[in-house]
């Protein structure tokens, strides 16, 4: 006698992830640290961005970098001159950080400095722009990057990094006089799928509305976000 | 690779469920259900699934994928719309930001089909009653299967 049965199960398929995550987000408010998880595609400027904040916000604020480079500590070293705890994740072939990667990053931040000494830990996911928003890692905040090389039509094509941004940098803005690229019309697809986010034009290599950023951050840590600094809906 | 990710964490899932089985079972069928908006393509994960699950429990089982479509409910017009992925997803009728996903973001193991020997001695209805059964947070239901 053979017979079929059907068990209902309406499992997320992220579950395991999405409660490291939480596990992981609670970790960090035990110390009081605020978490941003930093997305874009290869190249954007992730690094770059982070060399700017570490160099302009240290040592006012304490800060720790989770660093998810593919297969090198390249990353990395760049951003150790800066003087802060950098935990590189080597990530192996994975396309985004998930939140037992992470978990071990915040463990081992915790066995080598104290950790309720930090005020915040900045995230530097793998360069990918579809995965790592499918993937929470105990963030408070989502930044994406985009830069203006990659075209005004990115979030239409890509839209789900976009649509979960807190906080979206567009990054390399000292190229804009070489490209046609129209910011408005960047800004206009945006605001298709995200009405909230803080949209903050800046430049890495000029400086350019980094002030912008930094005020972000500096309010971010106060949780209240000072959306004048940004572009409005 | 994303899709290899994904795979591994629905094998998980579904070994938990398997193991936590009082009666040893043959599963059939995987159930899932897939948003529009959302980073798998099914196509992939049905290979990826097809690949991984080979010499395991679960080898021979099918991925039956549902695809469920992008709707957004536009607070302004108070009605759903299904924006189009890759060119608009303002409402068509008022330009409103898409806000308020109500389809399109499922990630899910809808349900689990599966063949038992002798499965006439232990009904479903026993299982039921069983402490295993209704101490097993995964097995929300056992219903015989309509075909
Ligand atoms: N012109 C210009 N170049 C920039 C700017 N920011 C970054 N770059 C350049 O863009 C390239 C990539 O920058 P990274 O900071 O390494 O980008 P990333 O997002 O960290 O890259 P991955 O970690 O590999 O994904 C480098 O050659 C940078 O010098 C900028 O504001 N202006
Ligand atoms: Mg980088
Ligand atoms: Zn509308």
């Amino acid at each position: 006698m053979h017979q079929t049965f059907d068990a209902a199960l309406g499992i997320n398929l992220l579950h395991v992830n999405q409660d490291g995550a939480d596990q992981n987000r609670t970790q960090f408010d035990q110390w009081g640290i605020r978490c941003l998880n930093l997305m874009s595609s290869p190249g954007a400027g992730k690094t770059a961005l982070l060399e700017q904040t570490l160099a302009a916000l240290t040592p006012e604020i304490k800060i720790a970098v989770i660093e998810g480079d593919m297969t090198t500590e390249l990353d990395a070293d760049r951003l150790r001159r800066y003087g802060v705890p950098v935990i590189a994740i080597n990530t192996g072939r994975s396309c985004h950080l998930d939140s037992k990667m992470v978990a071990g990053g915040i463990h081992r931040l915790a066995h080598e400095h104290n950790p309720a000494e930090f005020d915040l830990v900045l995230v530097e996911n793998v360069g990918n722009l579809v995965c790592p928003a499918e993937f929470e890692v105990g963030e408070h905040a989502k930044v994406a990057l985009l830069s203006i090389t990659e075209g005004e039509d990115k979030p239409l094509k890509y839209p789900l990094m976009f649509q979960e941004a807190d906080c979206l940098l567009i990054t390399k803005m000292d190229l804009a006089p070489h490209l046609d690229f129209d910011l408005e019309q960047l800004v206009a697809n945006v605001r298709q799928m995200n009405p909230r986010a803080d949209i903050l034009p800046v430049s890495a290599k000029t400086g350019a509305g980094l002030e912008h950023w930094f005020g972000w951050v500096r309010s971010h840590l106060h949780q209240s976000v000072n959306s004048a600094l940004a572009i409005a809906p | 690779m994303h899709e290899t990710d994904m795979t591994k964490a629905l094998i998980l899932t579904v070994r938990e469920w398997y193991e936590s089985q009082p009666q040893p079972l043959q599963i059939d069928t995987v159930h899932l259900v897939v948003g529009k908006f959302t980073c798998v393509e099914p196509a992939s994960l049905e290979f990826a699934f097809a690949a991984q699950t080979q010499q395991t429990f679960l080898q021979g089982a099918t991925l039956a994928i549902r695809e469920t479509p992008l709707i957004a409910y536009c607070h302004t017009c108070r009605a759903n719309y299904r924006p189009e992925i890759g060119l608009r997803y303002a409402c068509p009728t008022c330009n409103s930001p898409m806000d308020d996903i109500r389809s399109g973001r499922e990630l899910k193991i809808e349900r689990i089909e599966y063949s038992q020997q002798d499965a006439a001695r232990d009904a479903p209805d026993a299982l039921h009653d069983s402490p295993q059964a209704t101490q097993n947070k995964t097995a929300l239901t056992l219903v015989p299967s309509q075909s």
